[in-house]
């Protein structure tokens, strides 16, 4: 009961991080395709001004979902980590370009050094998502069990290349439809039409990888396939395929408020379609939820810490984004970091 | 509690790259820890202070370790996040036995750390437009997160020092697990207390390391008196406490794990009236040379009696037991830890002894030398602190009931080795360019700040001689309102 209550804890986790990590990679996604340095210019600047305030916390989700595996299903930990050893290094490693790179960007001053920089944190913002796509690949087609080691075959199959590419796709159509709402928001209208038309095109290559998935799935997950096809697990698909229509239909027209909210709900039911799917199993048909569950006492103790941490997070969260689309959330300039007027000095 | 399973001889290969990659991490992210933990506290007392005396200076500097902290708390969380992915990436068999039963840490402090990331995105992206007061008031709870941040992560590894909270079934593993007592096992208070002031001290010492430097080349203004006193004021304060600290936690681990004691000590047979030595090496016989023997102190210092039983290495199998060299090496981070701290100590009482006096900074030049080394110098002791605990543990990961090899992953060591390589080059690079942000962000603040300094040679000082050819940013690319526009 409690060890199903914390999985759950943990796939709402994921989608929090598909949404929200999902976004902020989107945003290196379009700065790696965004041209050279002066056609890509302003579409850079966009991408930095608006991911900076925001870009860690969206992140810190990957060390919640990471706690609460080991935590609750050390188990299930343990056997993703060997079995999918591979992508998961590379993914770290990708994790450590990404975020060094679009820190050290923003102080940089030297076009050379920028450029560097940028082509870090771009170049693994494509990778990163791929890789961890196709961990998740080769969880939900069962490829890792007691005996798998960090083989190839684990990661490199159709289910989990397809998972990766599906991530590269998500994340680049979250992050044009975010930019998209930035542009306008920081009154750059001919961004938002910019950004819009990527988000299209993003939306359309990930209703096309869906459906793809889908099917591979059919042969090399069975498991997934049928809980796909049936019951909540079909409920969800169905909310995500109406939520891809919305979407679509919001970023036709040029004042598309809404269109995050339904391009989240695209990427969040899918992540909980997958979730529903594999019911029982934390691994399709190679462990279950309650086979892989942590001691009971301290799988209530993380459900009470979640709890408790939620009335903190929330706020706190909530606070964050409230002040970030409001643009209240502005970094620091050198005109700010200099000495202004005389008597300053004592 | 005893061992399980025994895997004396033929050490799995991928043990060394593992701890190699492992050991190198963790040194490259401890260094940052104390400005994530501490920096914001000194901010915002220096932010504070500024809003009160509504001083200028002040907020200058706060607003600059701001401008700092944005780019070193980036790459603190993703060198943190390297180190959550290592546990299943290299410690697979740890996580997986005891996972549910020392995890729990790291689920307070993953919310912990979260919470901080959005107290610390809202400080240092809310000084352009919110009002001053919520400003400063939103990033008050900082300090407590970061404090809860660093409770989970000394709750697991003291737990790894002194596993408690479980017993074992028949097949060796975890059943019965009581939380409670798994967050708080014996070493935990010693350690937290004893991390959370070095955090403190060693971010304090840095920062006003800082403005020794540019003291001692001259610029003697208020900035630079201001930058130096309330960071290192808070450090001096603290460096006595920790002194006391420091030696309560040498005395637990002598009662909690003898062994480990016996190893920072070299003590290698069980006696009273044992001496202390100052450095020296041990030998696989036991045998110790060099060093400076001081007779009867180990006893004292122990147990305050030199008739105080002291533990040797030898009550204890080889097997069960850090090596000889190990030894030596924690015998000697620990004596160089200590060192640091006692001499730091003699710098905090002449910072109070001139105060007391004359209320003002000391005028020496070698008060100011020895402020500016304060700073690495405490940056050597963490890293000195941190490996007498981790070394002195071995060769158990879980102490006394899980050896590092039987934790460590089946992956093979050529992969292993290949990834640490590539981590290293990242990191160098990562680290490298941090250190050249830093200094670009200093020589850039310079010049603007040269105009009115007392002791200032004239602009062109050798490092101005390449003045910078890029505009400098004096508003945000976008935005509907530009700066100080606010109603």
């Amino acid at each position: 009961m409690i060890a199903g209550v914390i999985a759950v804890v943990l796939l709402l986790a994921v989608a929090a991080y598909a949404c929200a990590g999902g976004t902020d990679y989107g945003a290196g996604f379009w700065d790696l395709v965004a041209g050279g340095a002066e056609r890509g210019e302003r579409p850079r600047r966009l991408i930095d001004h608006a991911m900076a305030p925001v870009w860690e916390v969206n992140n810190v989700w990957l060390i919640f979902v990471l706690v609460i595996m080991w935590t609750g299903f050390p188990v299930f930990f343990q056997r993703a980590f060997t079995a999918m050893w591979l992508p998961l290094a590379l993914a770290a490693v990708g994790i450590v370009l990404r975020g060094a790179g679009f820190a050290l960007r923003k102080p940089a001053r030297r076009p050379a050094r920028r450029r560097l920089y940028g082509a870090m944190f771009a170049l693994s913002s494509l990778l990163t998502p791929f890789f961890l796509g196709a961990a998740v690949g080769g969880v939900a087609s069962g490829r890792v069990t007691a005996a798998t080691t960090a083989s190839a075959d684990a990661w490199a199959n159709p289910t989990s290349i397809l998972f990766g590419l599906l991530a590269i796709a998500t994340t680049a159509l979250l992050g044009a439809v975010f930019l998209a709402a930035d542009a306008r928001r920081f009154a750059a209208p001919e961004l938002d039409g910019y950004f819009r038309r990527r988000a299209l095109a993003a939306l359309v290559v990930v209703a096309i990888l869906a459906v793809v998935t889908l099917f591979v799935t059919h042969g090399d997950a069975p498991h997934i396939w049928h809980g796909l096809t049936h019951g909540v697990g079909l409920v969800f698909v169905v909310v995500s395929a109406l939520a891809t229509l919305a979407t679509a239909w919001l970023l036709i027209r040029p004042s598309g408020a809404w269109s995050r909210v339904t391009a989240a709900g695209v990427v969040a039911s899918a992540v909980l379609g997958w979730g529903t799917a594999q019911r029982p199993y934390l691994i399709p048909t190679s462990l279950t939820v309650a086979e892989g569950a942590g001691a009971p006492t301290t799988l209530r103790w993380l459900g009470l810490v979640t709890l408790v941490a939620l009335v903190l997070i929330v706020p706190a969260v909530a606070l964050l984004y409230w002040l970030d689309t409001r643009g209240e959330l502005e970094g620091l300039t050198d005109a700010d970091l200099r000495r202004q007027g005389a008597g300053d000095e004592g | 509690m005893h061992t399980a399973v025994s895997l004396l001889a033929g050490a799995p290969a991928q043990l060394l790259p593992a701890r190699s990659l492992m050991a190198f991490t963790l040194a490259s992210h401890i260094v940052l820890v104390p400005f994530g933990v501490a920096l914001p506290l000194i901010t915002l007392i220096m932010h504070g202070h500024g809003l009160r005396r509504n001083d200028p200076t002040a907020l200058l500097l706060a607003r600059r370790w701001s401008a700092v902290m944005a780019v070193q708390f980036a790459i603190g969380v993703v060198t943190g996040t390297v180190l959550s992915f290592e546990f299943g990436l290299l410690w697979p068999g740890m996580m997986g036995r005891w996972g549910d039963v020392f995890g729990i840490g790291f689920g307070v402090e993953a919310w912990a750390f979260f919470l901080e990331a959005v107290l610390i995105a809202i400080y240092l992206y809310g000084w352009r437009r919110l009002p001053s007061r919520t400003h400063f008031l939103l990033a008050l709870p900082l300090p407590a997160a970061a404090l809860l941040g660093a409770f989970g992560i000394l709750a697991a590894n003291s737990w790894m020092n002194t596993p408690r909270g479980f017993s074992l079934d028949p097949a060796g593993h975890p059943v019965d697990v009581k939380i409670w007592k798994a967050i708080f096992t014996p070493m935990f208070g010693p350690e937290y207390w004893h991390f959370v002031v070095a955090m403190l001290v060693t971010a304090g010492y840095v920062t006003a390391g800082v403005y020794a430097v540019g003291w001692l080349r001259g610029r003697r203004d208020r900035y630079h008196r201001l930058g130096f006193t309330i960071p290192f004021t808070l450090a001096a304060v603290f460096t006595p406490v920790q002194l006391v600290l420091g030696d309560s936690i040498a005395r637990q681990v002598f009662h909690k794990q003898p062994v480990k004691f016996a190893a920072m000590e070299i003590v290698w047979r069980t006696d009273t009236h044992v001496p202390e030595y100052l450095f020296g090496r041990m030998h696989p016989d036991g045998s110790i040379s060099g060093g400076i023997k001081i007779p009867q102190l180990d006893s004292v210092l122990a147990g305050f009696r030199p008739d105080t039983r002291v533990t040797g290495l030898t009550s204890v199998p080889a097997a069960d037991r850090p090596t000889a060299t190990q030894a030596t090496l924690i015998h000697w981070t620990f004596d160089i830890m200590v060192g640091i701290g006692s001499v730091l100590v003699v710098l905090a009482l002449w910072y109070a002894l001139v105060w007391l006096r004359r209320r003002g900074l000391p005028a020496s030049p070698w008060f100011f030398r020895c402020a500016a080394v304060a700073g690495p110098a405490s940056v050597v002791a963490v890293e000195c602190g941190w490996i007498t605990t981790e070394v002195g543990r071995q060769p158990w990961i879980v102490y006394q009931n899980m050896r590092v090899a039987e934790a460590v992953t089946s992956t093979r060591s050529t992969s292993l080795w290949i990834m640490f390589g590539l981590v290293v080059v990242v990191y160098l690079v990562v680290f490298g360019s941090f250190l050249a942000v830093l200094l670009k962000m200093r020589t850039r603040w310079r010049p603007a700040d040269g105009t009115k300094g007392q002791g200032l040679p004239p602009a062109e000082g050798p490092e101005r001689e390449t003045p910078e050819k890029e505009t400098p940013e004096t508003d945000t690319p976008y935005g509907p309102r530009s700066a100080g526009s606010r109603p």
